[in-house]
């Protein structure tokens, strides 16, 4: 009997693993809006307030942030945007209708402001139009809100989500919920679903192009993240082929879980210490079963998205300080505010390049009571000495003394108010930045230790948006230039004295990992998910044979070159196990 | 009921600024303050009605007031039109 194929889409392997469960297709942008009829008024009603109260949040968290940023005019629209969710004649002619009507909320929002939007676009004023899409945007604003919150109640547990792309809000949504996998039509590698993904070790296919057309909600889903294919209602045949695979799997997980308390390090005795990111609260569990030695990056812009608004000192003191107690005695390495870029603010302020643009620390500086409310939480949570502070998008070293000024500031202050602080707590910087590879020996020498964000470094090194699909065959990790950056920044870290890290998602690919330990890292900061194969990866190789790879890697002048070879040592040197696993 | 026709004389019009500032001084009164211009009536607590009249300079509208404190809305009111909504 033939295998059915026209039922299989091919994607990039964005988080690995294997799951079969129903499709969620979940389209955002593409959901038309129907005069449905309501029964229940006052729920209506209710989820109409709650909508206006949560876009009122939004934008006053825009608007504390970014006042000072976004030029009188643009303020005056956010100004006049909050006071449109107060409007007593337009809210309660919306009531009302809800009320007469009995339609679903959000038509008659669309409906009522289309009212106004289509007079100002009747006049001869180009002001007028440009007018029409500000009130465009906050009519966009509290549908979206309204529909965020149906879709609450409709997330089921245990489905496959289908989507064209998710953002950073879409995954902390998501988050919440028991989730058994990504598909996205958009997207690659280091996009925000993959990233997910990979925290709550569910797999992921992205980059499918046409998952939300082909796929229907219900439909049985297999999803393979380690091939990077979706099978669309299997036939017997691949439903059998695919539950052995779980089985397996299962097997495998087994094995891994036997070298857990095993020490990180290679045969000949290096050791590489094995640390995690934490993007979601709900992954701390995760981390301790797999025995991190740390966390390398808590990202808090993340934690900060699942707060909806900036959590004012004693809730962030809280947040850390339970993280930190957590893992004591080991380390937590708090990543401040990275705020701006692909994250939070984009579609708010509408930079012409947000990736060029605001963000980071940055944005930070900018509003210094924002980052030393922060500063001064980190402080609070470090009274045990096991809380280290690091910046993001460092690119000069007056950003790194200017943030060492304010720390002093805020040590000063706790001091004052007889708080209890580590005196000596570590600071380190991101080196994500091309300028701050280059000047690395110098910020080296303000800090205590560094850590390679490859994500951005290689977008901004090699010039190519990760988050764009037509380019993304261009955003390359073996990419000579990148090999030859990394050897840079880790050698000149250790003339320097500091301990250098990595942690993006370079770190968690089992093809990288013995080039990374060959260039001489001490330690990875990777996925929970990922710690278990990383470590076995570690165990199974010999640091002098590693250093000799990097050191061959070094010479070649292509991406082509460097990526055969690391297959290739791959393949001969990994225990079978692993490479049955990643060949599926 | 106290009907005044104003003019507008700052160079930007009655831009989203004004507009917000005449709505939040409106909204101070508790008598009905209304915009009428070409045929248009709207109502002057209505941020998102006011943003709907297009107003360039030089040109011309009639304000009403009606209430119990309608003096002293269509005072405050009427001296922001005139002092060019503070732009001049």
């Amino acid at each position: 009997m033939d295998t059915k194929q026209d039922n299989i889409l091919k994607g990039i392997a964005a988080a690995p693993g294997i799951a079969i469960a129903n499709a969620f297709i979940y389209e955002k942008e593409k959901e038309s809006i129907s005069d449905e009829s309501i029964t229940n008024v006052d729920e209506a009603l209710q989820n109409l307030d709650s909508a206006l109260a949560q876009s009122r949040k939004e934008l006053r968290k825009i608007f504390s942030l970014a006042v000072d940023k976004l030029g009188e005019k643009r303020a005056a629209i956010f100004d006049a945007q909050i006071m449109i969710l107060d409007d007593p004649i337009l809210i309660s002619t919306i009531q009302n209708r809800i009320k007469k009507e009995k339609k679903v909320p959000e038509f008659l929002v669309e409906d009522e402001i289309s009212k106004y939007t289509r007079l100002m676009n009747a006049s001869n004023e180009s002001y007028m139009k440009e007018r029409s899409h500000d009130i465009e945007d906050i009519k966009n604003r509290i549908i979206r809100n309204l529909k965020k919150k149906k879709l609450r109640s409709r997330i089921l547990n245990d489905v496959v989500v289908i989507t064209s792309n998710l953002s950073p809000s879409d995954t902390v949504l998501f988050a919440r919920a028991d989730v058994k996998g990504y598909v996205t039509d958009f997207g690659g590698l280091t996009s925000h679903a993959a990233i997910l993904s990979r925290s709550l070790n569910v797999p992921a296919v992205v980059g499918l192009h046409e998952a939300t057309n082909k796929i229907k909600d219900g439909d049985l889903i297999i999803i393979d993240g380690f091939f990077g294919q979706v099978i669309i209602n299997p036939d017997e045949k691949q439903l059998a082929t695919y539950k052995k695979k779980l089985e397996k799997l299962t097997e495998h997980d087994e094995e891994l879980n036997k070298i857990k308390d095993l020490p990180s390090q290679t045969i000949d005795g290096r050791e590489v210490k094995l640390l995690a990111n934490l993007d979601v609260s709900t992954e701390m569990d995760f981390i301790l079963h797999n025995r991190a030695q740390g966390i390398g990056l808590v990202r808090t812009e993340q934690l900060f998205e699942e707060h909806e608004e900036f959590p004012d000192e004693e809730k962030q003191y809280q947040i850390y300080k339970s993280i930190a107690e957590q893992i004591y005695p080991d380390v937590i390495i708090i990543r401040t505010f990275d705020i701006g870029g692909d994250k939070v603010l984009p579609v708010d302020l509408h930079e012409p390049n947000p990736m060029l643009g605001w963000r980071g620390i940055r944005l930070l500086l900018d509003s210094p009571d924002l980052f030393k409310v922060q500063i001064r939480a980190v402080l609070r949570a470090s009274s045990h000495k096991n809380v280290k502070i690091m910046f993001p998008m460092i690119s000069s070293i007056y950003e790194i003394t200017e943030s060492k000024r304010l720390i002093d500031e805020c040590k000063k202050e706790l001091s004052a108010e007889k708080v209890q602080f580590d005196k000596n707590i570590g600071i380190g910087i991101m080196i994500e930045i091309p300028s701050a590879a280059v000047m690395v020996k110098e910020f080296a020498q303000e800090v205590e230790f560094i850590s390679i964000g490859t994500n951005d470094l290689i977008q901004y090194l090699l010039a190519v948006d990760r988050g764009n699909d037509i380019v993304s065959k261009q955003y390359q990790e073996f990419h000579p230039a990148v090999v030859r950056t990394l050897k840079h920044i880790i050698s000149e870290g250790k003339k320097a004295d500091v301990s250098v890290s990595m942690c993006g998602e370079m770190a968690a690919d089992p093809f990288a990992v013995p080039l990374l330990i060959g260039l001489g890292l001490d330690s990875l900061s990777v996925s929970a998910s990922a710690i278990p194969l990383i470590k076995k990866i570690i165990r199974s190789l010999n640091y002098k044979e590693l250093q000799v790879l990097a050191d061959e890697c070094l010479l070649f002048k292509s991406e082509t070159e460097i990526s055969k070879h690391l297959h290739h040592f791959f393949n001969t040197k990994i225990q079978d196990l692993i490479k049955n696993l990643i060949r599926g | 009921m106290i009907e005044k026709t104003v003019k507008i004389i700052n160079n930007a019009g009655l831009h989203t600024r004004p507009a917000a500032t005449i709505v939040k001084l409106a909204s101070k009164f508790k008598s009905d303050f209304f915009l009428n211009k070409d045929g248009m009536h709207i109502n002057g607590k209505s941020i998102i009605g006011v943003m709907t009249l297009a107003a360039e300079k030089g040109s011309e509208m009639v304000l009403s007031f009606d209430g119990p404190d309608e003096s002293e809305a269509a005072e405050e009111i009427i001296n922001y039109f005139n002092r060019g909504f503070d732009e001049m």
